[in-house]
């Protein structure tokens, strides 16, 4: 019991917004008599905050090295966008082969910010404001201020979804099968990780928790399978976020480099000194961003079937917001790529349903802020306790 | 203090820093003085000019309090004395009336007498293991100004040396520097260990290398203090806990949890952040990440600094084990009783050179002055 309490505390910020999140969304269930998580508005709600989802995986990164932030992703969001018009349309070039160059633009962008944050070791703050203005203007120069319709094979990747195997029943099959693979191979992994630990001897939570815990998980993907299966199927962008979420999850909790991450953000001179290469670290984490903002340009610009030198204004902060809503300290070395997509959701949640509610976005903005503002007061407040 | 006024206060020792301190504390017209470990980063010199500071304010109606793990100090400047053990008074002796010498403070502060200080050891020292020769390293801040000055030392299995020398003396600057260049700048020399000739240039080549440097400063530069004890522990292993980057879980669980025990580091489990354990366990720690580490050089760099007795005695004991297991421990201390208590032979260290060399029957706070005191006086 002792454990269950330990991690509890540990996890309090996390648990407390996911909490949070459904009581959220029950309310505006109740407010919006049922529209919230009808089937179509819930493909809606992934479609429309897929760039939130993925900038704040790579976000995440960037705040645990240390509260360093990224303004430039916004920019970058569109620059990239502008990009894949030039190259699709403009220039004729196929559409594998144009998104496979603009990732290497992502790349190459991520070196040049990387280098100046990394390695000249100036503020991340004032490298990447001076990227936002750089790549919008550049964004701007390409397009001529113009905006660029994009082909619809293109749009599938932000509006489209993934075949059913069998046409023309009323449920889409295909996301019920996936859902219930997914279900059983988390169950499986969960039972491993029990008899491992077991087997080492440590102490494992009792087992009545343990199958309401799995009992949760799994109603909760079958759920959001039923409910995509009575629309459309499983989105192409939710496979893009689910696999983004499954590796970044496993990189920043189960790998050498993730810890890193944490370490150098918690205490960067003791990092050093433990021997961890905290420039090379920086460094990658920022071409990781780069990369990441090249992901959701595709994604975005696909959704909204254009190139536009006014897309993307103001992403940034819409992920640096699910970061510290979601937990992340603003002093680095604390914060879950988990907790970012819980607050990239719980604003992706309220915008939803205060437009359903009609309420105005000049409204909406400002409940934004203040939630933002009540979740991060109340990290400080129960730290302090 | 001679130093640069308009230099940042981040870039002067921790000595110098604590000085500052203390200087900004006293501008203030105070009527009662609070001094927490005020000596703790000050040498014998310092630390008398301030105590005999507090004696002066006493006569000027100032009263002090003095906290500090240094029970010659408290014995000789306090009035009256009062013991805290585990958050509660055991008691509180009066100058005149009670016995306050460090023999009677101790028994009240560890509830037993402590017969020995120090633990004993049986040297068994074998070849020379890790030898630096030709030394140098230039401040990393003022241009052309050298630090460490053409110093050669070397060390062999199984043996503790230590370097003494009074604050500013580089002792800190010289073993970073050897710990992959991790300060300052245009260094050269060479690092022979176990005969063959290395590079350093990062604390990752130097880890890798089987060397290990417990900082002076545990809570800035040894520790994360907002990560519990296993992220801790493992922190400079962690490829030892991993395959393909990716880390089993349990086996960090299990190597973390054993030198828990093994340390004795007094905690609820390894889950707890080490910014909440006493200054003794927090050390406990450090050390125990660098052990895991598995050096065959460690550099212990004022590692019983701001601990108390009763920890201090089980820090001398894991160094004392680490040798015994062959290991070479430099062991740096501005505490001669300490230095003198544990090394099998003595570097003496003055302005960035080494000025003497002392074996443990000669080695005395009497010789290791002289060679200071000697070597200021060629210098001038």
């Amino acid at each position: 019991m002792e454990k269950i309490k330990d991690i509890f505390r540990n996890n309090i910020r996390q648990y407390a917004m996911l909490i949070a999140l459904v009581f959220i969304m029950i309310l505006f269930e109740i407010l919006t008599s049922g529209v919230l998580l009808k089937a179509q508005n819930v493909t809606n709600l992934i479609m429309q905050n897929a760039y939130v989802l993925i900038l704040a995986m790579g976000m995440t990164l960037c705040i645990l090295t240390g509260g360093n932030i990224d303004l430039s992703v916004g920019s970058l969001v569109a620059f990239i966008g502008a990009l894949i018009g030039t190259f699709i349309v403009t220039m004729h070039i196929n559409i594998v082969l144009a998104i496979f160059m603009v990732l290497l633009i992502g790349v190459a962008v991520g070196i040049w910010q990387g280098f100046w944050i990394a390695y000249v070791r100036i503020p991340a703050f004032i490298v990447t404001l001076a990227g936002m203005l750089v790549f919008r203007g550049l964004t701007t120069t390409i397009l001529q201020g113009q905006t660029i319709a994009l082909p619809d094979k293109f749009d599938k990747i932000g509006a489209g979804f993934i075949p059913d195997i069998i046409s023309g029943s009323k449920l889409n099959i295909l996301t019920l099968v996936v859902a219930a693979i997914i279900s059983v191979i988390y169950i499986f992994l969960q039972l491993k990780k029990r008899s491992n630990r077991k087997g080492y001897g440590f102490e494992v939570p009792n087992s009545a928790l343990f199958i309401v815990q799995l009992v949760l998980v799994v109603v909760a993907i079958l759920l959001i399978a039923y409910s995509l299966a009575s629309y459309s199927g499983i989105p192409i962008v939710l496979v893009i976020i689910g696999a983004l979420a499954l590796i970044y999850s496993f990189v920043t909790t189960k790998t050498v480099p993730g810890r890193q991450i944490y370490a150098m953000g918690g205490n960067e001179k003791a990092a050093k000194l433990s021997g961890i290469k905290t420039n090379k670290v920086l460094f990658l984490v920022y071409v990781n961003m780069a990369v990441i903002s090249a992901i959701a340009g595709i994604v975005f610009s696909a959704r909204i079937a254009s190139a536009s030198p006014l897309a993307g204004q103001n992403f940034e902060l819409d992920a640096i917001a699910a970061c510290f809503i979601g937990g992340a300290s603003a002093t680095g070395g604390i914060g879950t790529v988990i907790g970012a997509i819980i607050g990239a959701l719980v604003m992706g949640v309220l915008n939803n349903g205060m437009s359903i509610l009609g309420v105005g976005s000049d409204w909406q903005q400002t409940i934004k802020g203040l939630v933002l503002l009540l979740a991060v007061a109340f990290d400080v407040l129960s730290k302090k306790k | 203090m001679k130093e640069r006024p308009n230099l940042l206060i981040k870039d002067i020792s921790v000595g110098k820093q604590q000085l500052v301190e203390i200087a900004k504390a006293l501008a203030k017209e105070v009527k009662l003085l609070i001094l927490d470990e005020p000596t703790a980063a000050l040498n014998e010199e310092e630390s008398n000019n301030l105590l005999n500071l507090l004696l002066e304010l006493k006569k000027d109606g100032i009263t002090s309090i003095l906290i500090s793990h240094k029970l010659s100090e408290v014995s000789r400047v306090a009035d009256t004395i009062t013991i805290i053990r585990d958050g509660a008074t055991i008691e509180t002796l009066t100058k005149g009336i009670d016995d306050i010498g460090e023999d009677r403070i101790i028994k009240g502060m560890v509830g037993r007498e402590l017969v020995d200080r120090f633990p004993k050891r049986t040297p068994k020292i074998g070849d020379i293991s890790f030898e630096v020769k030709d030394w140098n390293v230039y401040d990393p801040l003022v241009d052309g100004r050298k630090l460490i000055k053409n110093v050669s030392m070397n060390i062999r299995r199984g043996e503790v040396v230590g370097i003494s020398g009074l604050m500013g003396a580089g002792r800190t600057e010289f073993a970073m520097s050897v710990f992959g260049r991790s300060y300052g700048k245009h260094i050269t020399g060479t690092i022979i260990k176990d005969g063959k000739e290395v590079t350093l240039h990062n604390a990752k080549q130097a880890i890798d290398n089987g060397i290990a440097y417990v900082t002076e400063d545990r809570k800035s530069a040894g520790l994360i203090l907002i990560d519990d004890i296993k992220w801790n522990t493992s922190l400079s292993s962690l490829d030892k806990i991993s395959k393909n980057q990716v880390i089993n879980d349990n086996k960090e669980i299990y190597a973390v949890e054993e030198y828990r025990k093994k340390l004795n580091i007094k905690s609820s489990s390894i889950l707890q952040k080490v910014g909440n354990l006493s200054g003794g366990n927090q050390q406990k720690v450090v050390l125990s990440k660098w052990i895991m580490s598995e050096p065959d050089i460690l550099i212990l760099d004022e590692p019983t600094r701001g601990i108390d007795v009763g920890a201090k005695y089980e820090i001398y004991t894991i160094i004392n084990q680490l040798a015994d297991q062959g290991k070479s421990i430099i062991f740096i201390s501005s505490e001669l009783p300490e230095i003198l208590g544990m090394c099998d032979r003595i570097y003496v260290m003055n302005e960035g050179r080494i000025v003497g060399e002392l074996n443990r029957d000669e080695a005395s706070q009497e010789n290791i002055m002289k060679c200071i005191m000697k070597s200021n006086k060629e210098a001038v």
